[in-house]
């Protein structure tokens, strides 16, 4: 069982993630993960506001599905194929944490400092959590796409628009983890 | 019944995301600091994979499980939106180690704290939706 509940290597995890595109495409869809973010809108009533949520969001229920089925895989994941040793980080990124005051993963996958339950009586990371989670949705939504849609399916179909969107990606993230982090932490 | 075959993959998709340890915030911040290989080498092996998969549908003409040609439409042209959405998509990104598919696995896993993340997420899937006529694309 060891090679189940190690971390699973990169080109074992790269090679299924394909293998899910592959399946969607032969199920006669897409791979997008944040296209659901706009489902919900809708579902909760947000075409009563904006003609952007006015389409059939009912044809993409089978998306929503395939997102419950993740929350399932992510729940056994963790709960049955874990082990303590997992999320062995480079230590020199364990030094980096220290200086910024997290946690090191010690086997969790998320750090205490921002993921611990203590973080809902605590106003600044929920602020970043919730100000964090906009940027996505807006982020997402504004480039027309995620990881999954523009960075693995939008690259694998050789798609120039996706490689402007992965480049912003990467340039965002580079300046929040080497700029704004010693700033906020 | 229609249905299973969607939650199996997305049970898939859980499972090697989480196992890949791709969901984990520690992940994002090492890969952002270039200080390890594997986050990379999983996206570059998941696009390979997507490549040679796009190429099978398209050589072969293989139809899809309906006996329907596979299409995957093309991006709409653009510009603003993918550099300046693409960039607030990274800030936040890196920010709380999250993208929208670990979102909902994280959730599952039961590391609570990222129900705020979704819920900004929805507020700011929002934001652009009530906003969209007024940016430039």
């Amino acid at each position: 069982m060891n090679f189940i509940t190690q971390t699973w290597s990169w080109y074992v995890s790269g090679f299924f993630i394909g293998v899910v595109m592959f399946l969607l495409i032969y199920f006669g869809k897409t791979f997008g993960m944040s296209s659901n973010l706009r489902a919900l809108c809708s579902i909760a009533g947000a075409d009563k506001y904006a003609s952007f949520f006015k389409f059939d969001y009912k044809a993409q229920n089978w998306n929503l599905v395939v997102v419950l089925g993740a929350m399932i895989g992510g729940f056994v994941a963790v709960h049955f194929l874990s082990a303590p040793e997992n999320v062995t980080l480079n230590p020199k990124t364990i030094q980096a944490l220290t200086q910024l005051g997290f946690d090191a993963p010690n086997g969790k996958l998320a750090p205490n400092t921002m993921f611990g339950n203590n973080v809902f009586t605590n106003p600044k990371m929920l602020f970043i959590l919730l100000f964090g989670g906009v940027l996505i949705g807006f982020g997402s939504r504004y480039a027309g796409g995620c990881t999954s849609g523009h960075a693995i399916q939008g690259l694998s179909n050789l798609q120039w628009q996706s490689l402007k969107a992965v480049i912003g990606f990467f340039v965002g993230g580079l300046l929040m983890v080497h700029f704004i982090f010693p700033l906020i932490f | 019944m229609k249905f299973i075959k969607f939650l199996a993959v997305g049970f898939l998709f859980g499972i090697v995301l989480t196992k890949s340890e791709a969901v984990s915030w520690y992940r994002i911040f090492e890969m952002f600091r270039f200080e390890s290989f594997h986050m990379y080498g999983i996206i570059g092996v998941a696009i390979l994979t997507g490549f040679l998969s796009i190429q099978f549908f398209k050589k072969t003409a293989a139809k899809d499980i309906d006996g329907r040609s596979v299409s995957i439409p093309d991006k709409e042209i653009g510009s603003f939106r993918y550099w300046i959405g693409g960039l607030l998509f990274g800030l936040g990104w890196a920010l709380v180690g999250a993208c929208p598919g670990p979102i909902f696995i994280m959730i599952g896993a039961g590391i609570y704290p990222v129900i705020i993340i979704l819920v900004g997420a929805l507020l700011g899937t929002f934001i652009y939706g009530l906003l969209r006529d007024k940016l430039p694309h």
